[in-house]
């Protein structure tokens, strides 16, 4: 393994290298004005964790709250012929039903609601393609950047899992709670909306006794540590129509216009990323670490000692090479600038394998930030252009959505895009 | 303000029917309007809203547990999505202190709407058909309207009830009052029950 890897290494590393120099500068400068926020995002600690997600509000839940341990995304699409009309009726079924489901009771037509009546933290966000835009005839008002994201040189993009008008998160402490909740989300927007596709993924329950334990992926990575602040000094980074008062590093962001309707709302990325344990289980544990150029354990950069450490970017090892390879995926996936950090709530997948194969792993990774071609963009190109971690994964889907803002009391989720 | 039964509490405060079903939505409060008809929505309203309501301006679902003593209520109701006939459900609640029965109604969407029982026919099988003597609310008592058992039938809909939208009813009681109900129409994929229209 070191053998090839170091080719690999080497060999992009060359890539890399002239790029490298001015961006690790302000690198650093972002990380260290970003310490505090370190480790603070997905899994922040809360001391008691509420078993209902609030509904109404100006922002939805599911985006910056401590992700439930049970997922499904849901891609639905808008029948032939859909109007304003069709997602007006849309939004006026899902807002009282989900309304009914994140309070632990069955929505109107529900015959067994026994089966939502256990609280479990249930969240269902509910955001929108650029296909809701046009069946609404709201193209003139879509944001620039909900549109196919760049096609990424290490997609193998799977017609699946396609990009569909209207995505549907759904999280809960219970996957009895996430089975049922979409069921009834399903079945009761038709035929105003039909599902494309289903994906279900998992990670850690978060237990108090736990609290702000990171998201390992199924690499065994600590996955996620630089995160915006979810306590609301990064909200520019997280929210459109964020307070520019209460913004650091968005500020720039938050002086953006923001796109009609969605004051409160979000952009959603979500990329079906295939992990292959077969040949991953063939690298020993240093080869792993070299990859991620983090430990395994700790999380902490191969510089460092714990997972909030900076990388140091610069040390060398006894021979001169650098201690953290210039592929590896820290170093690739570091901040060029303050505002390219993007708030992760990936998901793990464990599904049947086709016949023949040994494993179908790997991560749904969903990623909410405030202009994903500002934030997200850049990460991913660089990722995609190398990263040690490329050689075990493979994008197979990728999307990117609106995510609403929060339904007032009184209101139907998207009333002020829909108006 | 003459009550015309021990029922209605204020005759002219209640806008008419029709005109309050639009300023209602999901909740499909029911209110006990006056007794005169549902036809003219000028008649008895007094309040400036009732007519200007629209669906994005009039507040979502709430269940009715706050209603004032002394109204009926339809919690969680709703209509099945169809075309021809439908039926609604939901759950009636009878805060008043008088006994009422249901006994019929009216929609701008439907030819005509009745109260529905099902009832084990001589083969075995369930069969829905008009509820004889209606649907007795008892006061201070709720009374569930479900898939397979009572429910309200919209017959011969004006067109077809989309999902999403809502319907309007004005029912009847034994004593005369109209009750004003809007419900939501949802797509259910049961209520499929066998109808024996009767004749009797």
């Amino acid at each position: 393994m070191e053998g090839l890897d170091r080719r690999a290494v080497l060999r992009t590393g060359l890539l890399a290298g002239g790029a490298g120099a001015a961006a690790v500068a302000a690198t650093h400068l972002a990380l260290e004005a970003n310490r505090a926020g370190v480790g603070s995002g997905a899994a922040a600690p809360t001391a008691v964790r509420p078993a209902v997600l609030p509904f109404r509000g100006s922002r939805q839940s599911g985006v910056v709250d401590a992700p439930q341990p049970f997922a499904a995304f849901v891609g639905l699409d808008l029948p032939e012929g859909a109007t304003r009309l069709t997602c007006r009726r849309l939004m006026r079924v899902w807002t009282d039903d989900i309304e009914r489901l994140m309070a632990a009771r069955g929505p109107l037509t529900d015959l067994e609601p026994e089966l939502a009546a256990v609280p479990s933290r249930l969240s269902v966000t509910v955001a929108v393609g650029p296909g809701f835009y046009a069946a609404a005839g709201l193209d003139a008002v879509r944001p620039s950047w909900l549109a196919p994201l760049p096609a990424f040189a290490v997609d193998r993009l799977n017609r699946d899992w396609p990009q569909t008008d209207v995505l549907l998160q759904i999280r809960a402490d219970s996957p009895v709670s996430v089975a049922h909740a979409v069921r009834r989300l399903v079945v009761g927007a038709e035929p105003l909306a039909v599902q494309r596709w289903v994906q279900r993924g998992f990670r850690e329950p978060l237990t108090d006794a736990r609290p702000g334990m990171p998201f390992r992926n199924l690499f065994g990575q600590v996955d996620g540590t630089v995160q915006p602040a979810t306590d609301g000094s990064d909200d520019p980074l997280i929210w459109l129509g964020a307070d520019p008062a209460t913004a650091g590093d968005g500020a720039e962001a938050a002086r953006a216009p923001v796109p009609k309707g969605l004051a409160g709302g979000t952009s959603l990325v979500i990329r079906r990323i295939a992990m292959n344990l077969d040949t991953w289980d063939q690298i020993d544990r240093a080869g792993r670490e070299h990859a991620i150029g983090r430990r395994l354990g700790s999380g902490a950069p191969l510089t460092g000692r714990v997972e909030a450490d900076l990388p140091d970017l610069a040390a060398t090892d006894d021979l001169g090479f650098p201690v953290i390879d210039p592929v590896s995926h820290v170093r690739r996936a570091m901040p060029t600038a303050p505002h390219e950090r993007i708030l992760r709530a990936p998901y793990s997948y464990d599904d049947p394998p086709a016949p023949g194969q040994r494993s179908n792993c790997g991560l749904v990774f969903v990623s909410f930030q405030a202009d994903p071609v500002r934030q997200f963009v850049p990460i991913q190109q660089r990722l995609a252009e190398a990263d040690l971690l490329n050689i075990w994964t493979t994008p197979l889907s990728s999307g990117v959505y609106a995510v609403l803002p929060g339904a007032q009391a009184g209101e139907d989720l998207g009333a002020a895009l829909l108006d | 303000m003459t009550p015309c039964s021990p029922l209605t509490t204020s005759r002219c405060a209640h806008p008419a029917p029709r005109r309050l079903a639009a300023a209602l939505t999901l909740a499909a409060t029911l209110s006990l309007a006056a007794c005169g008809t549902a036809a003219d929505p000028g008649t008895s309203s007094s309040d400036p809203r009732a007519g200007a309501a629209t669906p994005a301006a009039v507040p979502s679902a709430s269940p009715s547990n706050d209603a004032p003593a002394g109204t009926v209520t339809l919690e969680s109701g709703w209509a099945k999505a169809g075309s021809g006939m439908t039926a609604v459900f939901g759950t009636v609640t009878n805060r008043s202190d008088q006994d009422l029965t249901i006994t019929g109604g009216t929609s701008p969407s439907a030819g005509e709407v009745q109260v529905h029982t099902m009832a084990k026919q001589a083969d075995g099988s369930m069969k829905m058909m008009q509820k004889k003597g209606g649907l007795s609310v008892p006061a201070g008592e709720s009374v569930d309207l479900a898939p397979g058992g009572d429910h309200l039938m919209l017959l011969g809909l004006t067109g077809p009830l989309v999902n999403g939208d809502d319907v309007v009813l004005v029912m009847v009681t034994s004593r005369g009052d109209e009750l004003a109900w809007t419900v939501p129409v949802r797509t259910f994929a049961g209520g499929e029950e066998t109808y024996v229209p009767e004749d009797d």
